[in-house]
């Protein structure tokens, strides 16, 4: 597989009372091209802004660190501005965002929406764009009628929203989508029809997906690798499969431990004791050490990075150790 | 649709006719004689008093006074001056209006031009030296009294540089027989100073609330979502948020609409423009009832349908607020 997406050493600074913070500090991951992604942290883990980084949005007053590298086949992202920038948002890499209501703009017409992510990358007129728009409505399942283009997004549904959001993400047919909790705002049976809808756009486009999101659940059988992210680090990473079945680092075996299962034997929920910490507050050696079960006197270092299996790092003094989750 | 703007413009009608009722009944409160000033300083003498209060109908009661008008009113006859001798009161309004609307739409265009101007760049570079600079400069100016400034202008532009006209709507010595062109530019040359005092004492209030306006509309998910999309600068500037940040904007403008009619007394004063703001003054000053209610129910009607336009304009931009189909 060919790489499209490298991330490397990315950071963002935000300015703290005492210096700058980083919420994301030194991430770096892959994507090769057609692949799945999980990106999957409690909230405040950074994953959104990791997220945003890619397309160099990084909400103000925050700003990507310099030392940091997102290159998209060899495009490096964080030097672009203007023109060249503007080309790679939408054209190459789409996005879509948790609640679909506040995502989509009030005042303009789904479908003008879609058009005019269509006209802003390609060389169509105002007549060909708008058949366009009105194909990837109906793509996305909705109706791709003149009423239907015409309606605002206040008069539909939460599922039907997040469709629109789709459709604007796909308009300018691009490589990489970027799925930022796209189904947490939603009931869970619609949640399932999008995930679907997801896959389904996915299969037919040859699309790479970078699914974040904090919900494990609905990462497994659906992505081919899982990234679990704490405390604006990466600090597992494994194909979805050998995650689920062989979760390394204390942290992922508790998320894990914390999700309800539906077979096998009944056990409590385990929660993880403690939350994550913010930016500011992040503690020196493994962020997570003081909420685990089975820190010792190493974790107040820097641990480091251990590959595990195959395909499967994971940044933790247990691995050294040999003794393995 | 329909039945919605119909109960829109009965409750405007009600509205005008309590408006109409109140000013009537608060005129007539108001101390003072419309004839007290027909005889300079002397005393009139009790015959002619009691055939001038005959002949004004000032000796019915009030209430028969008050449907006298109203059934006038209704035949588009407003009655006669006091204070003018028995001049229509229409004939009037219809000679001091023209002026009046010129110096009232020009201003009007003009404040609203600037103030969203500087209030959207301002909410662009929110927190900048730029932002602070014009927020004190629109700030002093919307603080500066209309006819000190008029004073000034007139003193150093007029004056003494002599680069615009002291006062009036048209040259004295102007040759009455000259071409369209000669009378339009020197119009236009009278109209600079009266403008410019109205715009900037005014623009200073659009551009607080269009600066305000335009940070909570940039601060939208719909304008991440626009950036995402990568379309231009200019459409996510203009197209996507200051399309949402219309509200009060409209609203403002339908509460500035009367100057259009109304004209501003000081202005008119201070460069003697003949126009309806100084007749209102002087029919005041001189308590001359049917000129002050001719007036009067001519700015109150543009004051509640300045509203009611904001409103409908404001359900056209916004689909959120149009009555469901």
């Amino acid at each position: 597989m060919t790489m499209l997406l490298a991330v490397r050493d990315l950071r963002v600074s935000f300015p703290g009372a005492t210096g700058p913070v980083y919420p994301v500090d030194r991430v770096s991951f892959e994507l090769a091209r057609g692949e799945t992604v999980a990106l999957v942290g409690e909230s405040g883990s950074g994953k959104s802004l990791t997220g945003m980084a890619l397309l160099n949005l990084v909400p103000a007053p925050g700003e990507v660190a310099p030392g940091s590298s997102v290159s998209l086949e060899g495009t490096e992202i964080l030097k672009l501005r203007g023109e060249p920038l503007r080309r790679i948002r939408g054209a190459r890499i789409g996005m879509v965002f948790q609640d679909p209501l506040a995502s989509l703009n009030p005042v303009i017409s789904v479908g003008d929406q879609i058009r005019e992510t269509i006209q802003a990358h390609l060389p169509l007129g105002r007549r060909e764009a708008r058949t366009r728009a009105e194909a990837l409505l109906a793509e996305v399942g909705l109706a791709g009628t003149p009423e239907g283009y015409q309606r605002y997004p206040h008069q539909l549904s939460g599922g039907m929203r997040q469709r629109v959001m789709l459709a604007i993400a796909l308009a300018a047919e691009p490589d990489l989508l970027i799925a930022d909790e796209p189904t947490s705002a939603l009931d869970v049976t619609v949640q399932a029809q999008i995930l679907t809808l997801l896959e389904g756009l996915r299969r037919a486009r040859g699309l790479t997906v970078l699914l974040i999101t904090h919900d494990l659940g609905i990462v497994a059988g659906r992505t081919d690798r899982v990234l679990v992210m704490y405390a604006g680090r990466i600090v597992e990473a494994a194909p979805t499969a050998e995650l689920f079945a062989h979760p390394a680092h204390p942290y992922t075996a508790g998320l894990l431990g914390s999700l309800p299962r539906l077979r096998g034997p009944r056990q409590p929920l385990r929660p993880i004791p403690g939350q994550v910490p913010s930016p500011g507050d992040w503690p020196a050696g493994c962020r997570f050490h003081p909420r685990c079960a089975k820190s010792f006197a190493p974790c107040r270092e820097e641990p480091p990075i251990v590959e595990v299996a195959g395909g499967h790092h994971m940044r933790c003094w247990l691995g050294k150790s040999g003794d393995s989750a | 649709m329909i039945r919605w703007l119909a109960g829109r413009l009965l409750q405007t009608l009600a509205t005008y006719a309590l408006a109409v009722t109140l000013l009537f009944i608060m005129m007539r409160l108001t101390p003072g004689d419309p004839l007290a000033g027909l005889s300079d300083e002397r005393p009139l003498p009790a015959e002619a008093r009691e055939l001038l209060r005959r002949r004004y109908r000032l000796d019915q009661p009030v209430l028969t006074q008050y449907a006298d008008f109203l059934a006038g009113a209704l035949r588009g006859d407003l009655g006669v001056s006091i204070a003018q001798h028995g001049r229509p009161v229409t004939a009037l309004i219809r000679e001091r209006l023209p002026a009046t609307l010129l110096l009232g739409t020009t201003a009007l265009a003009a404040m609203f031009g600037i103030g969203i101007a500087v209030g959207v760049l301002q909410a662009t570079r929110a927190g900048s030296v730029t932002d602070r600079v014009l927020g004190i400069l629109s700030l002093t100016a919307y603080a500066t009294p209309s006819f000190w400034l008029g004073l000034v202008l007139t003193w150093a532009l007029a004056i003494e540089w002599h680069w615009f006209p002291v006062a009036f709507m048209h040259a004295p010595l102007l040759d009455p027989d000259a071409g369209w062109w000669v009378r339009l530019t020197d119009l236009l040359w009278h109209l600079v100073l009266p403008v410019t005092t109205l715009t900037l004492v005014s623009f200073g209030a659009v551009a607080r609330y269009q600066r305000a306006a335009m940070l909570e509309a940039l601060g939208l998910g719909a304008i991440r979502t626009a950036r995402t999309k990568g379309l231009r600068d200019r459409s996510i500037l203009w197209h996507h948020a200051w399309r949402n940040s219309v509200g009060p904007m409209l609203a403002l403008f339908g509460l500035w609409l009367p100057l259009v009619v109304a004209g501003s007394v000081f202005v008119e004063s201070v460069y003697a423009w003949p126009g309806l703001g100084t007749l209102a003054a002087e029919s005041i000053g001189s308590r001359d009832y049917p000129v002050i209610m001719g007036v009067a129910i001519l700015v109150s009607a543009v004051v509640i349908g300045g509203n009611l336009l904001a409103d409908l304009l404001h359900g056209w931009l916004d689909p959120r607020l149009r009555p469901s189909q």
